[in-house]
């Protein structure tokens, strides 16, 4: 694999997370990240919906009418959730029953629309493929650690697993306040390292820069 | 000629006030209710306020240093006064631990990252209270007994209602405590709201003092009372006496040190009592209709949001114009 492909795929990972930089799919992001468990299964079904709609959209992008192209969009991204939905129903039930009306809402999500507008109608299949994998993952990446955050101090426990007593547990992170609290902690601390690695670079590249002087 | 002439710009005439002095001052002024409490609920008040303290002051001196990389401040008091005000809106049988976890949110959250001192958009005392009731529900409703200290009433665990508690659980009424009590604090509640009489010392010191001006305590207070006044008149029956709403819960100390808090609170004089009525209009609000039975704290940050839109409203005129 080449290395802008590569690049392709890892920059939705860090460098452009779609919810802890580019901000797109809060909804879900606060919502569901009550447990590790849960952002898991929201991230999965929506890296699934990414990769499926971001290909589909690659593949048609040059029959689908400029005019019309987002509510073609909406079809084919509606297409995959209810897929996707109707999949965790019959096999994940109790996952099913904890994310509740999020699965379908994926349909509106920021993200998916947004690769299929920003990226998939301009960039071939392949492309588009890597594109999708890796936004779905970076999109999981956060969601599980903002989940993990959230877990452990809201309910002392990891993927369900107890090992805070009760007593010690702190109720805030488990509603909405404590969503949008490690969500900003989280965006600042990834924005933090990141302007850290660009100075790096820059540095370097400044140094790379310098010729000796003319006598 | 070796004389130096030094020749500055105006202002010419300097007031010896400084940030340092006014946030000593109110300390000063908190000192009465503290030491009411002290004799009412003990040891505990003293320990959980050093530690709350303490834990400001080191918060906000860690972050200055290692995180922001500037010249710390803490000289300047305003942790010492958060610290204060945030253990006042305790119950004084709260784990340590919590009260760190509230210095840290006071300070980590509600104050440094806005810019600090002078920036913060909302009183980091009061996020720091609701953040620990909304956190910790049972731990911040379970309110100690005052027992006298010369009682020698050694069961310190025993637990009663606060008086709010008691009206929003449509309570025995004659379970509540007497308007002398609550005057000198025997009743139920954070330890800092206990004694209406302590505060109002307090308050007066700062009036006197000039570092709050009576516009927004006495709108609030007038708020509540105007308003609680007609519900009673109305139906007396189903809606307690106003002078009840005025001496209990944490009124008297929220409209007189947290609601006055200088960089939370418009600056004009009527933009002061707009906000002063607003509180207190919430608070009442909060207090016979919401979930909760007392509202000053979140009444005071709802409307510490719209102090911006205040000032925007009640621009004070201009010389010369």
């Amino acid at each position: 694999m080449s290395n802008s492909k590569l690049n392709i795929l890892t920059k939705g990972f860090f460098k452009e997370n779609p919810t802890l930089i580019l901000v797109l799919g809060c909804c879900p992001t606060l919502a569901v990240t009550t447990s590790v468990t849960n952002a898991l299964g929201m991230g999965a079904a929506t890296t699934f919906v990414l990769l499926m709609s971001n290909m589909l959209i690659s593949a048609l992008k040059n029959v689908i009418p400029d005019k019309v192209r987002i509510p073609s969009y909406i079809v084919i991204i509606a297409t995959f959730v209810s897929m996707i939905d109707l999949l965790i129903q019959g096999f994940l039930p109790s996952l099913s029953a904890s994310l509740g009306v999020f699965i379908p809402l994926i349909v509106v999500n920021c993200i998916v629309l947004g690769r299929a507008e920003a990226f998939a109608n301009k960039n071939t299949v392949f492309d588009s493929l890597l594109d999708g994998l890796g936004m779905g993952i970076g999109f999981t990446i956060a969601l599980t650690l903002i989940g993990a955050i959230r877990e452990i101090l809201g309910s002392g426990s990891i993927m369900g697993f107890q090992f805070i007593p009760a007593e010690y547990h702190i109720l805030i992170f488990v509603l909405a306040p404590g969503a949008f609290l490690v969500f900003g902690f989280v965006m600042a601390a990834v924005r933090f390292i990141v302007n850290k690695n660009e100075e790096k670079k820059k540095q370097k590249a400044a140094k790379r820069c310098i010729k000796p002087l003319p006598v | 000629m070796d004389k130096l002439l030094h020749i500055s710009g105006s202002p010419h005439v300097h007031s010896d006030e400084s940030v340092k002095k006014i946030m000593w001052s109110v300390v000063l002024s908190l000192v009465p209710a503290l030491l009411v409490s002290v004799y009412y609920f003990g040891l505990p008040v003293i320990i959980l306020t050093l530690v709350s303290i303490g834990c400001c002051v080191l918060f906000e001196y860690l972050i200055q240093r290692f995180m922001l990389h500037q010249k710390p401040s803490i000289d300047d008091g305003s942790a010492v006064v958060t610290g204060l005000l945030l253990a006042f809106n305790v119950p004084s049988n709260l784990p340590i631990w919590i009260m760190v976890v509230g210095a840290l949110v006071a300070i980590g959250i509600a104050k440094m990252p806005f810019g600090g001192l002078g920036h913060n958009p909302f009183n980091p005392a009061l996020v720091a209270r609701v953040t620990l009731l909304i956190a910790f529900p049972v731990q911040m409703t379970s309110w100690p007994v005052p027992t006298p200290l010369w009682s020698f009433h050694f069961a310190d665990a025993i637990t009663g209602p606060t008086t709010l508690g008691i009206i929003k659980e449509g309570g025995d009424l004659s379970q509540l405590p007497t308007y002398a009590n609550m005057l000198l604090g025997q009743m139920g509640g954070s330890f800092g709201e206990v004694s209406a009489i302590a505060l109002l010392i307090g308050a007066g010191f700062l009036l006197w003092k000039r570092i709050i001006t009576w516009h927004i305590p006495v709108s609030f207070i007038a708020t509540v009372f105007v308003v609680a006044g007609i519900f009673h008149l109305v139906n007396p029956a189903e809606y307690v006496n106003p002078m009840i709403h005025l001496l209990a819960g944490g009124l008297i100390l929220g409209a007189c040190f947290m609601a006055t808090d200088m960089v939370t609170s418009p600056t004009s004089p009527w933009g002061m009592i707009v906000f002063g009525c607003g509180c207190g209009l919430l608070t009442i609000i909060i207090r016979l209709f919401g979930a909760y039975p007392e509202g000053v704290s979140f009444s005071i940050l709802l409307m510490n949001a719209v102090v911006p839109l205040i000032n925007k409203g009640f621009k004070p005129k201009q010389f010369a114009h």
